[in-house]
This record gives C-alpha cells, sequence and structure tokens, in this order.
C-alpha cells in the first residue's frame, strides 16, 4: 500500500524484488545504490550470512524526482531466495505496492524459476494480493551468460500476464534502471487505475 | 482506494507529532518515532537528524515481522513489546493501534520502568488518534480522498520525466 504523506508531501512506495537464490536480486540493488547520486538515495543495507547470501532481506531507498509537487520515494527490498527463507519472504511481501520477478537465465535455473514464481503467488495470496493485479515485472537476468536460455523461450515459459520483460545483466549493470523504470510505472499508473 | 491506503493529512501528522512530542520529553529519550507495520517511517520527534531514519524504519518494521512469526510459533497473537539494551542506548518497541509501531531510543539517563510508563500512555493516545483517523476515512471517502485529482491526472509524460530529472 502506497503511503501518502501531505505533511511532507512524498508518496513511498514499497516495491519488492522476488526470484530463485542466487538469481540477481542484491545485484540490482547494489548496482542501483551504486550508480545513484548520493543525495537521491539512502543506506543500502543488507541483513545477509557472512557468505554474503541474504538472510532477510536488503533495502535501499531511492528518491526518483518530483511528481505534482510529490517526491516519489521507492523503497525497494530484495527478499531471500533460497527456499527455506519462506518466513521472511512472506513478512516482506506485507503492504508491497510492486513486484520485480529476477528470473535466472541459465536453463538449468528454469525449474528454480518456475518455482519461485509459484512460490511467489501463493505468498501473495496469503499477503492478500492477487499476482494478476498487483504490478509486475519480469526481468531475464543474467543474459551475459553462455549458459543463458534464449530470451524468447523463457519469457514464454516465465511470462504470467503479459507484464513487462526486461532483458539484464545485473552484474554489469544492464537493464538495471529499465527494469526499475518499469516497475515504477506499473505501480503509479496503478495508483491512478485504484482511484 | 484500498481499504489498506494510508493517507496522512497534515492536522493528523500535527497531532501524532505532539504525543510524541510529549512522550519524548517526559520519558527522557532521546527519539521517538511512528513507524507503519511495512516499514514506512509516519512520524518522529527529538535528534532525528544523527540517525538513518529511514534505515531504523525498515530495520525496526522487519524486526517486528520476525517476532510476529515467533510469536505465531508458539501460538501468540503478537508480542507487542521488544526491547533492546545496549550499554549507553536502548530501544523500546511496542504495536499500537495494532498496525503501528512505535519505536523510543533512549539512553541510561532515562529508565525502562519511566518508558514503559510513558509508552502506555502515549499509546492510549496514539490508540485514539489512529481510531478517529479510520473513522474519518470511512465516513468522508471524498474528504479522504484528496489525493485523487493528483493521481488521476498523472499522465505517462510525467512518470518519464520522473527519471530524468
Amino acid at each position: 500500500m502506497a503511503f501518502v504523506d501531505f505533511a511532507s508531501r512524498e508518496i513511498h512506495c514499497k516495491i519488492v524484488y522476488y526470484g530463485p537464490g542466487l538469481g540477481g536480486k542484491t545485484k540490482n540493488l547494489q548496482f542501483l545504490h551504486e550508480r545513484t547520486c548520493p543525495s537521491r538515495r539512502g543506506q543500502l543495507i543488507s541483513l545477509a550470512t557472512e557468505t554474503e547470501r541474504t538472510l532477510f532481506f536488503d533495502f535501499l531507498p531511492l528518491d526518483i524526482g518530483s511528481l505534482r509537487g510529490f517526491r516519489i520515494r521507492l523503497h525497494l527490498y530484495s527478499v531471500p531466495g533460497q527456499v527455506f527463507y519462506d518466513a521472511a519472504r512472506r513478512a516482506l511481501l506485507c503492504g508491497v505496492d510492486g513486484i520485480v520477478f529476477v528470473a535466472d537465465s541459465q536453463a538449468a535455473r528454469l525449474p528454480a524459476n518456475v518455482e519461485s514464481i509459484r512460490n511467489l503467488e501463493k505468498n501473495l495470496r496469503h499477503a492478500g494480493y492477487d499476482l494478476a493485479t498487483i504490478p509486475y515485472v519480469l526481468q531475464l537476468n543474467k543474459r551475459d551468460l553462455p549458459s543463458a536460455m534464449p530470451a524468447g523461450e523463457l519469457s514464454r515459459q516465465l511470462s504470467i500476464k503479459g507484464e513487462p520483460t526486461l532483458e539484464a545483466a545485473a552484474t554489469t549493470g544492464a537493464g538495471v534502471f529499465e527494469t526499475l523504470k518499469a516497475i515504477a510505472r506499473e505501480v503509479l499508473l496503478d495508483l491512478r487505475r485504484r482511484r | 482506494m484500498s481499504p489498506a491506503d494510508l493517507v496522512l493529512f497534515e492536522e493528523d501528522f500535527r497531532r501524532l507529532q505532539q504525543v510524541l512530542r510529549k512522550l519524548r520529553v517526559e520519558s527522557d529519550a532521546s527519539v521517538v518515532l511512528l513507524v507503519d507495520k511495512n516499514g514506512q517511517r509516519i512520524a518522529s520527534v527529538g535528534d532525528v537528524e544523527a540517525l538513518d531514519m529511514t534505515a531504523l524504519a525498515s530495520l525496526t518494521a522487519g524486526n517486528v515481522a520476525a517476532t510476529d512469526g515467533l510469536a505465531r510459533i508458539l501460538g501468540e497473537r503478537e508480542f507487542s513489546v521488544l526491547l533492546h539494551e545496549g550499554e549507553k542506548e536502548n530501544i523500546h518497541v511496542s504495536i499500537v493501534a495494532r498496525r503501528v509501531i512505535l519505536v523510543v531510543i533512549f539512553s541510561n539517563r532515562s529508565s525502562l520502568g519511566l518508558v514503559r510508563l510513558r509508552v502506555r500512555q502515549a499509546a492510549a493516545e496514539l490508540d485514539g488518534a489512529f481510531r478517529e483517523i479510520a473513522e474519518r476515512m470511512e465516513r468522508e471517502p471524498v474528504l479522504h480522498s484528496g489525493i485523487e485529482p493528483l493521481l488521476t491526472e498523472i499522465t505517462d509524460e510525467d512518470i518519464d520525466r520522473l527519471f530524468s530529472e
């Protein structure tokens, strides 16, 4: 749920990066943090294990500019991808405004992608949302790897409702800002639609 | 408008700030803040420049979410109070009005007993304030939807411009 603060004229939106483990969710946030002017972003917080696997969440607040006199502030979260951290994923979906699904393009990870989308659907339902209606963007990550499946084929397998689909390589930053723009657009258009 | 949406008007904000200010003085705390369970900061008073309040809000909400999970495992509805004790600084976290997190940061200059007492009093006032906000949202949806003209007028160009600033 977007939080509209008339006192400071700000709209806050919560966006969650979801997907299978080691798919590049944290890398997306790290790249956005590195390449955003410090005055427009907060601290990147990572609650991770000693081996840098996300344990609870990563969090990055970003200010993307003004819209009709209101500052738009995005709160970006990435969930832990590993299967056994399901309770953390459920907790983070509370109050979500939009989802970026970060798919791992490697052919061997296709089953993990599919399972993660099913898990997302179930956890969204648990939190009172419907994947069919919530703002949603599919990112095909790791396009730079030789083992990546053809984008068209992967998209056919993973797309669920004709959502915006973007190719990316989060380690180099390709497609990362484009993905953020796409989800911000979906979230803001959804706010307009819901009125 | 989704029933879960929270729209805060200036008079609500002033009222909440007033309760927080009183709590800060009476409990001798350095910072008092209100955070939505989703991690959004609603209001804060005190030495807020010294701390990263956005991070504090997000981590507190994460902390409360994790504790809610623990409560469910034990068959409790919630653990309504959390306390973190440091060598010099302490954090008292409590749930008010079922959906909002009240955070009090205090040093050893104050005492846990005092903070608990004052938090209980402030929680009653905050309960009342949030109940009235909810009732007004029910009763006067038109007033509540003051954001509507802004949002219905958003154009695709507005959104494109956002990232080019």
